[in-house]
């Protein structure tokens, strides 16, 4: 029997006994400070780009900085659209650092050659930030194919730039990881194993270095989802997700250790749920009436796309979820 | 009616409705020889995409292609493992060139 006919989800998490998914305590506060973006990503969930104009303004910035201090956040998880160009993208990730606060930024490599943004890796490092970057393969074609024309060459160059700011060095603790999104309606393969690929590839062909490698499933909604219909992948992929699925990555699953703000300050359980506006808690709730409640113990929102961070070895913004084995 | 249907894949099943015992002991072993062991799954994915074709097989070739790519694997390292099948036709069938070598031979004067 499907006690919840229009989720496929809450069905086959209630198959293995479970009356729906339910937070652990949020140690991270995920801020996606807006759709703004130089890139135009084919796979994007944002639906993020140049022609965008929603971004998190001064006010909501003061609140998530108050929510910061007065919840006890461990972690600040900077995204976006490209949330540098946010004009109080510097202050949040200052005022978070000042406040003892590990800070990270989802880094698109290229916003580097936006006027103004040039210095980027030099503040970086002067905080001492997490710099989580794209870069979809170590060769041009799936790079341009993906995020558009010159992006793999430019990224190379910022990436280099990170590197000569003491990024992705033995002898810093400044970490640079990157991230890698398949290149089409495919998973990522296992992990560690890519990484080793990356890291040995990176540094032959380019001289370029990092610390760890993200793999990350493509989400099926958006802009993805778009193009998933329009190339006659859609069904294809839906199921292979679901036919996927792995509970062994539910615990490890970031909606439980995360609270996401979107840039109009509602709350979500995660990026995705945000695209789709599924509110945090079941109805819009905005960050200034946050409480602890909240915190712990939350029902988190489903749909179908949970399937994408479920699938084979599991998917979050901090890569595979299960760290042995592959989806392959 | 199309002679090969990629449905047919998630059919795949129904050939157990008779003899189901001889399908479970082929499912078994086939999967046991993909798991990861002395070859990574990249690189027995690879061995089946370069079979897929030799054979040749849409079923195969559609099925391997996608692991190879789950796997990590890129264009030029897929059409690198077809060349090698390809290779090793075009040799076999130069090979037996030596046959009709033998049997003009034979036959001549």
């Amino acid at each position: 029997m499907n006690a919840h006919p229009d989720n496929a989800f809450e069905n086959r998490i209630a198959e293995l006994g479970f009356s729906g998914l339910y937070s652990d305590r949020a140690t991270t506060l995920q801020v996606n400070m807006g759709k703004v973006c130089n890139q135009a990503c084919k796979h994007c969930h944002v639906d993020a780009g140049p022609n965008r104009t929603e971004s998190m303004n001064r006010e909501t910035i003061d609140q998530v900085i108050h929510a910061l201090h007065a919840f006890h956040f461990e972690t600040l998880d900077i995204t976006g659209g490209a949330p540098e160009l946010n004009p109080y993208f510097r202050l949040l990730a200052t005022e978070a650092v000042q406040m003892g606060m590990h800070v990270m930024v989802r880094h698109n490599f290229t916003v580097q050659f936006t006027p103004g943004c040039e210095d980027l890796p030099q503040f970086f490092s002067s905080l001492g930030m997490e710099v989580i970057a794209s870069l979809p393969y170590f060769l041009q074609q799936q790079t341009d194919a993906q995020r558009g024309r010159g992006v793999f060459a430019q990224s190379l160059q910022a990436m280099r730039r990170l590197n000569e700011a003491g990024y992705g060095q033995e002898d810093t603790n400044l970490l640079l990881n990157l991230v890698y999104n398949p290149a089409g309606a495919f998973f990522p393969p296992a992990q560690e194993a890519l990484e080793q690929e990356f890291k040995r590839e990176l540094l032959q062909r380019y001289q370029l270095k990092f610390n760890h490698l993200y793999t990350l499933t493509n989400m099926p909604i958006s802009r993805f989802l778009h193009w998933l219909q329009q190339s006659g992948n859609e069904a294809r992929y839906l199921k292979k997700l679901k036919q996927s699925f792995n509970p062994a990555a539910l615990p490890g699953l970031m909606c439980r250790s995360t609270l996401n703000v979107g840039w109009d300050g509602k709350l979500y359980d995660c990026d995705f749920n945000q695209m789709l506006e599924l509110p945090a808690g079941g109805e819009t709730m905005r960050l200034e009436h946050l409480t602890e409640e909240m915190l712990q113990g939350r029902r988190i929102a489903t749909g179908e796309h949970c399937f994408g961070c479920t699938a084979g070895c599991g998917s979050s913004c901090g890569g595979a979820i299960i760290q042995t084995g592959g989806v392959a | 009616m199309a002679y090969y249907d990629e449905e047919d894949l998630d059919r795949f099943q129904e050939i157990s409705r008779e003899r189901p015992e001889l399908f479970t002991a082929f499912m078994h072993w086939y999967d046991a020889v993909l798991q990861e062991g002395a070859l990574t799954k990249r690189e027995k994915a690879l061995i089946g995409l370069a079979v897929a074709h030799a054979i040749p097989c849409p079923y195969c070739i559609d099925s391997y292609t996608q692991t190879c790519l789950d796997a990590g694997s890129n264009m030029e390292q897929m059409t690198e493992a077809i060349h090698v099948a390809a290779a090793i036709r075009g040799g076999a069938t130069l090979i037996h060139g030596l046959q009709a070598r033998r049997v003009v031979e034979k036959l001549s004067l």
